[in-house]
Protein backbone atom coordinates (compact mmCIF):
# COMPACT_ATOMS: atom_id res chain seq x y z
CA UNK A 1 0.00 0.00 0.00
CA UNK A 2 2.74 2.29 0.86
CA UNK A 3 4.77 1.50 -2.41
CA UNK A 4 1.03 1.98 -3.95
CA UNK A 5 1.04 5.55 -2.46
CA UNK A 6 4.74 6.47 -3.60
CA UNK A 7 3.80 5.62 -7.04
CA UNK A 8 1.28 7.67 -7.34
CA UNK A 9 2.66 10.68 -5.43
CA UNK A 10 5.66 10.30 -7.90
CA UNK A 11 3.18 10.17 -10.91
CA UNK A 12 1.70 13.14 -10.68
CA UNK A 13 3.70 15.97 -12.04
CA UNK A 14 3.56 13.59 -15.14
CA UNK A 15 -0.23 13.09 -14.85
CA UNK A 16 -0.49 17.08 -15.38
CA UNK A 17 1.79 17.53 -18.23
CA UNK A 18 0.07 14.44 -19.73
CA UNK A 19 -2.98 16.26 -19.42
CA UNK A 20 -1.79 19.38 -21.34
CA UNK A 21 -0.22 17.37 -23.86
CA UNK A 22 -2.97 15.09 -24.81
CA UNK A 23 -5.44 18.44 -24.59
CA UNK A 24 -3.86 18.79 -27.67
CA UNK A 25 -3.90 15.14 -29.60
CA UNK A 26 -7.47 15.97 -28.47
CA UNK A 27 -7.66 18.78 -30.17
CA UNK A 28 -5.99 18.02 -33.42
CA UNK A 29 -8.06 14.91 -33.48
CA UNK A 30 -11.25 16.77 -33.47
CA UNK A 31 -9.96 19.52 -36.11
CA UNK A 32 -8.96 16.33 -38.60
CA UNK A 33 -12.83 15.43 -38.29
CA UNK A 34 -12.85 12.39 -35.86
CA UNK A 35 -15.43 11.74 -33.24
CA UNK A 36 -14.45 12.28 -29.52
CA UNK A 37 -14.82 9.21 -28.67
CA UNK A 38 -12.14 7.73 -31.20
CA UNK A 39 -9.89 10.33 -30.27
CA UNK A 40 -10.23 9.12 -26.68
CA UNK A 41 -10.08 5.61 -27.69
CA UNK A 42 -7.08 6.07 -29.66
CA UNK A 43 -5.53 7.75 -26.07
CA UNK A 44 -7.15 4.25 -24.39
CA UNK A 45 -5.60 1.90 -25.93
CA UNK A 46 -2.03 3.25 -27.10
CA UNK A 47 -0.93 5.82 -24.21
CA UNK A 48 2.12 7.32 -26.15
CA UNK A 49 2.23 10.95 -27.89
CA UNK A 50 4.70 10.90 -30.96
CA UNK A 51 2.84 7.49 -31.64
CA UNK A 52 -0.34 8.85 -31.92
CA UNK A 53 0.36 12.15 -33.50
CA UNK A 54 2.04 9.80 -36.24
CA UNK A 55 -0.82 7.63 -36.36
CA UNK A 56 -3.37 10.36 -37.02
CA UNK A 57 -0.96 11.81 -39.40
CA UNK A 58 -1.82 8.22 -41.40
CA UNK A 59 -5.55 7.99 -40.71
CA UNK A 60 -6.03 11.79 -42.02
CA UNK A 61 -4.28 10.95 -44.87
CA UNK A 62 -5.89 7.46 -45.83
CA UNK A 63 -2.68 6.01 -45.57
CA UNK A 64 -1.92 1.89 -46.07
CA UNK A 65 -2.67 0.21 -42.32
CA UNK A 66 1.28 -1.75 -43.42
CA UNK A 67 2.43 2.14 -43.43
CA UNK A 68 0.62 2.57 -39.84
CA UNK A 69 1.97 -0.06 -38.36
CA UNK A 70 5.54 0.63 -39.72
CA UNK A 71 5.12 4.16 -38.42
CA UNK A 72 4.42 2.73 -35.38
CA UNK A 73 7.08 0.31 -34.88
CA UNK A 74 9.74 2.45 -35.87
CA UNK A 75 8.41 5.39 -33.13
CA UNK A 76 7.99 3.43 -30.54
CA UNK A 77 10.79 0.89 -31.04
CA UNK A 78 12.48 3.13 -28.27
CA UNK A 79 10.09 1.81 -25.78
CA UNK A 80 11.26 -1.70 -26.59
CA UNK A 81 14.61 -0.56 -25.38
CA UNK A 82 13.68 0.77 -22.22
CA UNK A 83 11.57 -2.39 -21.59
CA UNK A 84 14.70 -3.98 -21.71
CA UNK A 85 16.45 -1.92 -19.10
CA UNK A 86 13.53 -2.13 -17.24
CA UNK A 87 12.63 -5.83 -17.43
CA UNK A 88 16.42 -5.80 -15.26
CA UNK A 89 15.36 -3.52 -12.82
CA UNK A 90 11.82 -4.65 -11.21
CA UNK A 91 12.00 -7.28 -8.57
CA UNK A 92 11.48 -11.33 -8.74
CA UNK A 93 7.36 -10.69 -7.78
CA UNK A 94 6.80 -9.03 -10.98
CA UNK A 95 5.58 -11.54 -12.96
CA UNK A 96 4.73 -12.24 -16.44
CA UNK A 97 0.93 -11.67 -15.97
CA UNK A 98 1.90 -8.26 -13.96
CA UNK A 99 4.09 -7.61 -16.99
CA UNK A 100 1.46 -8.09 -19.47
CA UNK A 101 -0.66 -5.81 -18.18
CA UNK A 102 1.41 -3.15 -16.88
CA UNK A 103 4.52 -3.41 -19.37
CA UNK A 104 1.72 -1.13 -21.24
CA UNK A 105 2.16 1.84 -19.29
CA UNK A 106 6.27 2.00 -20.30
CA UNK A 107 6.22 5.55 -21.55
CA UNK A 108 9.22 8.21 -22.01
CA UNK A 109 8.32 9.45 -18.09
CA UNK A 110 7.18 6.57 -16.43
CA UNK A 111 10.24 4.83 -17.39
CA UNK A 112 12.43 7.68 -16.40
CA UNK A 113 10.88 8.08 -12.89
CA UNK A 114 10.59 4.25 -12.14
CA UNK A 115 14.37 3.96 -13.54
CA UNK A 116 15.70 6.46 -11.26
CA UNK A 117 14.57 4.96 -8.33
CA UNK A 118 17.16 3.22 -5.67
CA UNK A 119 17.08 -0.47 -5.84
CA UNK A 120 14.15 -2.94 -7.58
CA UNK A 121 11.09 -1.40 -8.68
CA UNK A 122 7.97 -3.71 -7.29
CA UNK A 123 4.80 -4.05 -9.29
CA UNK A 124 2.69 -1.95 -6.93
CA UNK A 125 4.72 0.99 -7.18
CA UNK A 126 4.76 0.67 -10.67
CA UNK A 127 1.11 0.31 -10.59
CA UNK A 128 0.57 3.86 -9.05
CA UNK A 129 3.18 5.34 -10.62
CA UNK A 130 1.13 4.74 -14.16
CA UNK A 131 -2.17 6.00 -12.89
CA UNK A 132 -2.47 9.28 -12.75
CA UNK A 133 -0.25 9.67 -16.09
CA UNK A 134 -2.85 7.59 -17.78
CA UNK A 135 -6.05 9.34 -16.17
CA UNK A 136 -4.27 12.46 -17.10
CA UNK A 137 -3.62 11.56 -20.43
CA UNK A 138 -7.26 10.04 -21.59
CA UNK A 139 -9.05 12.88 -19.64
CA UNK A 140 -7.06 15.68 -21.21
CA UNK A 141 -7.39 13.76 -24.51
CA UNK A 142 -11.36 13.99 -24.20
CA UNK A 143 -11.42 17.72 -22.81
CA UNK A 144 -9.16 18.63 -25.95
CA UNK A 145 -11.53 16.95 -28.40
CA UNK A 146 -15.02 18.02 -26.74
CA UNK A 147 -13.60 21.32 -26.56
CA UNK A 148 -11.91 21.44 -30.02
CA UNK A 149 -15.09 23.00 -31.46
CA UNK A 150 -15.37 25.77 -28.63
CA UNK A 151 -12.28 27.11 -28.26
CA UNK A 152 -11.74 30.82 -30.80
CA UNK A 153 -9.30 29.89 -33.52
CA UNK A 154 -6.21 31.60 -31.94
CA UNK A 155 -6.43 30.08 -28.83
CA UNK A 156 -6.22 26.03 -30.51
CA UNK A 157 -3.56 27.60 -33.23
CA UNK A 158 -1.58 28.80 -30.67
CA UNK A 159 -2.21 24.89 -28.76
CA UNK A 160 -1.12 23.40 -32.18
CA UNK A 161 2.72 23.86 -30.75
CA UNK A 162 2.03 22.20 -27.44
CA UNK A 163 2.97 18.91 -28.48
CA UNK A 164 5.78 20.29 -30.84
CA UNK A 165 7.27 22.22 -27.85
CA UNK A 166 7.18 19.05 -25.71
CA UNK A 167 9.27 17.81 -28.70
CA UNK A 168 11.62 20.26 -28.27
CA UNK A 169 12.20 20.14 -25.01
CA UNK A 170 13.05 16.17 -25.17
CA UNK A 171 15.46 17.04 -27.82
CA UNK A 172 17.19 19.99 -27.06
CA UNK A 173 19.00 19.41 -23.47
CA UNK A 174 20.35 16.04 -24.96
CA UNK A 175 22.28 18.09 -27.56
CA UNK A 176 23.17 20.60 -25.80
CA UNK A 177 25.01 17.74 -23.45
CA UNK A 178 25.80 15.40 -26.42
CA UNK A 179 27.40 16.90 -29.84
CA UNK A 180 26.97 13.26 -31.95
CA UNK A 181 22.51 13.65 -31.00
CA UNK A 182 22.70 17.03 -31.83
CA UNK A 183 24.76 16.42 -35.79
CA UNK A 184 22.39 13.14 -35.71
CA UNK A 185 19.09 15.03 -35.16
CA UNK A 186 20.36 17.71 -37.33
CA UNK A 187 21.15 15.04 -39.71
CA UNK A 188 17.37 13.95 -39.47
CA UNK A 189 15.92 17.65 -39.91
CA UNK A 190 17.52 18.37 -43.18
CA UNK A 191 16.76 14.83 -44.58
CA UNK A 192 13.41 15.44 -43.78
CA UNK A 193 13.50 19.14 -44.96
CA UNK A 194 14.66 17.51 -48.26
CA UNK A 195 11.74 14.90 -47.95
CA UNK A 196 9.17 17.98 -47.55
CA UNK A 197 10.71 19.98 -50.22
CA UNK A 198 12.11 18.22 -52.95
CA UNK A 199 9.39 17.74 -55.59
CA UNK A 200 11.01 14.01 -56.59
CA UNK A 201 9.93 13.14 -53.15
CA UNK A 202 6.72 14.73 -52.82
CA UNK A 203 4.86 11.30 -53.13
CA UNK A 204 6.38 9.88 -49.95
CA UNK A 205 3.45 10.11 -47.53
CA UNK A 206 4.73 11.59 -44.22
CA UNK A 207 4.68 9.12 -42.02
CA UNK A 208 7.19 6.90 -44.61
CA UNK A 209 9.27 9.95 -44.18
CA UNK A 210 9.63 10.35 -40.66
CA UNK A 211 10.27 6.72 -40.32
CA UNK A 212 12.73 7.07 -43.35
CA UNK A 213 14.83 10.47 -41.69
CA UNK A 214 15.05 8.68 -38.42
CA UNK A 215 16.32 5.39 -39.65
CA UNK A 216 18.97 6.83 -41.99
CA UNK A 217 20.16 9.46 -39.35
CA UNK A 218 20.36 6.75 -36.63
CA UNK A 219 22.19 3.89 -38.74
CA UNK A 220 25.08 6.88 -39.85
CA UNK A 221 25.00 7.59 -35.99
CA UNK A 222 25.57 3.92 -35.04
CA UNK A 223 28.31 3.30 -37.51
CA UNK A 224 30.16 6.76 -37.27
CA UNK A 225 29.50 7.63 -33.82
CA UNK A 226 29.02 4.77 -31.76
CA UNK A 227 28.27 5.53 -28.39
CA UNK A 228 30.25 3.83 -25.61
CA UNK A 229 28.58 1.14 -23.67
CA UNK A 230 28.00 1.29 -20.04
CA UNK A 231 27.76 4.47 -19.46
CA UNK A 232 24.04 4.91 -18.56
CA UNK A 233 22.17 1.74 -16.48
CA UNK A 234 23.67 2.03 -12.79
CA UNK A 235 23.97 -1.26 -11.78
CA UNK A 236 21.47 -3.15 -9.17
CA UNK A 237 21.58 -4.94 -5.84
CA UNK A 238 24.11 -2.92 -5.19
CA UNK A 239 22.45 -0.27 -2.90
CA UNK B 1 -10.76 13.64 -43.72
CA UNK B 2 -10.42 10.23 -42.93
CA UNK B 3 -11.05 6.99 -44.63
CA UNK B 4 -9.90 3.71 -44.06
CA UNK B 5 -11.77 2.17 -41.51
CA UNK B 6 -10.68 3.44 -38.05
CA UNK B 7 -11.23 -0.03 -36.01
CA UNK B 8 -8.48 -1.68 -38.38
CA UNK B 9 -6.06 1.72 -37.57
CA UNK B 10 -6.91 1.38 -33.79
CA UNK B 11 -6.16 -2.36 -33.63
CA UNK B 12 -3.14 -2.11 -36.34
CA UNK B 13 -1.94 0.74 -33.48
CA UNK B 14 -2.66 -0.92 -30.39
CA UNK B 15 -1.16 -4.16 -31.67
CA UNK B 16 2.04 -2.85 -32.79
CA UNK B 17 2.48 -0.61 -29.65
CA UNK B 18 1.42 -3.12 -27.35
CA UNK B 19 4.04 -5.93 -28.27
CA UNK B 20 6.82 -3.80 -28.67
CA UNK B 21 6.54 -2.65 -24.97
CA UNK B 22 5.22 -5.78 -23.47
CA UNK B 23 7.39 -8.37 -25.42
CA UNK B 24 10.85 -7.58 -24.55
CA UNK B 25 9.36 -7.29 -20.81
CA UNK B 26 8.89 -10.66 -20.63
CA UNK B 27 11.61 -11.86 -22.69
CA UNK B 28 14.53 -10.02 -22.00
CA UNK B 29 16.49 -11.05 -19.08
CA UNK B 30 19.92 -10.21 -20.46
CA UNK B 31 21.47 -6.43 -21.71
CA UNK B 32 21.95 -5.93 -25.49
CA UNK B 33 26.09 -5.88 -25.96
CA UNK B 34 25.87 -4.85 -29.64
CA UNK B 35 26.99 -1.43 -29.77
CA UNK B 36 25.91 -0.70 -32.67
CA UNK B 37 22.52 -2.12 -32.22
CA UNK B 38 22.24 0.09 -28.59
CA UNK B 39 23.66 3.07 -30.17
CA UNK B 40 21.19 2.75 -32.83
CA UNK B 41 18.56 2.12 -30.25
CA UNK B 42 19.73 5.26 -28.32
CA UNK B 43 19.58 7.85 -31.49
CA UNK B 44 16.16 6.61 -32.44
CA UNK B 45 14.22 9.00 -30.14
CA UNK B 46 16.09 12.16 -31.32
CA UNK B 47 15.89 11.55 -34.51
CA UNK B 48 12.42 10.43 -34.39
CA UNK B 49 11.55 13.63 -32.59
CA UNK B 50 13.88 15.88 -34.98
CA UNK B 51 11.74 14.35 -38.37
CA UNK B 52 8.21 14.90 -36.38
CA UNK B 53 9.20 18.60 -35.31
CA UNK B 54 10.76 19.78 -39.19
CA UNK B 55 9.35 21.43 -41.07
CA UNK B 56 5.85 20.35 -39.89
CA UNK B 57 6.25 22.39 -36.60
CA UNK B 58 6.38 25.81 -38.87
CA UNK B 59 2.64 24.74 -40.31
CA UNK B 60 1.07 23.80 -37.16
CA UNK B 61 0.04 27.01 -36.33
CA UNK B 62 -1.30 28.42 -39.71
CA UNK B 63 1.14 31.51 -39.89
CA UNK B 64 4.22 31.46 -40.29
CA UNK B 65 5.21 34.30 -38.42
CA UNK B 66 3.81 32.55 -34.87
CA UNK B 67 5.21 29.21 -35.58
CA UNK B 68 8.13 30.94 -35.97
CA UNK B 69 7.85 32.82 -32.65
CA UNK B 70 6.82 29.40 -30.27
CA UNK B 71 9.77 27.97 -32.03
CA UNK B 72 11.82 30.53 -30.42
CA UNK B 73 10.51 30.41 -27.41
CA UNK B 74 10.48 26.61 -27.11
CA UNK B 75 14.37 26.24 -28.53
CA UNK B 76 14.78 29.06 -25.13
CA UNK B 77 13.12 27.63 -22.66
CA UNK B 78 14.57 24.00 -23.60
CA UNK B 79 17.99 25.41 -23.52
CA UNK B 80 17.80 27.05 -20.20
CA UNK B 81 16.73 23.39 -18.81
CA UNK B 82 12.83 23.72 -18.23
CA UNK B 83 10.74 20.98 -18.05
CA UNK B 84 8.34 19.51 -20.72
CA UNK B 85 5.34 21.43 -19.22
CA UNK B 86 7.09 24.91 -19.25
CA UNK B 87 8.26 24.70 -22.26
CA UNK B 88 4.91 23.58 -23.86
CA UNK B 89 3.45 26.42 -22.49
CA UNK B 90 6.21 28.88 -23.45
CA UNK B 91 5.45 27.52 -26.96
CA UNK B 92 1.71 27.85 -26.77
CA UNK B 93 1.88 31.62 -25.11
CA UNK B 94 4.73 33.15 -27.61
CA UNK B 95 2.63 31.90 -30.64
CA UNK B 96 -0.32 33.52 -29.44
CA UNK B 97 1.18 36.54 -28.51
CA UNK B 98 2.85 36.74 -31.91
CA UNK B 99 -1.12 36.28 -33.34
CA UNK B 100 -1.91 39.19 -31.38
CA UNK B 101 0.91 41.46 -32.12
CA UNK B 102 -0.24 40.30 -36.03
CA UNK B 103 -3.81 40.88 -35.72
CA UNK B 104 -3.68 44.22 -34.32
Amino acid sequence: MKQLLQGIKDGSAIGIGYFSVSFTFGLAASSAGFRWWEALLVSMMNLTSAGQFAGLTVMTAAGTYIEMAVSQFVINLRYALMSISLSQKVDSGFRAGKKMVLGFAVTDEIFAVAMSRSGEVGSRYFLGLAILPYLGWTSGTLAGAVLGNVLPQKVSDALGLAIYGMFIAIVVPEMKKDRNIMKMVILAVLLSCCISYIPLFRHISQGFAIIICAVAASAVGAVCFPIETGKEEPKEGES
Amino acid sequence: MKSGNFWIYLLVMFGVTYLIRVLPFLIFHKKIENKRIRSFLAYIPYTVLGAMTVPAVFYATGSLFTACAGVAAAFLAAYRGKGLFAVAVCASLAAFAAGLVMGY
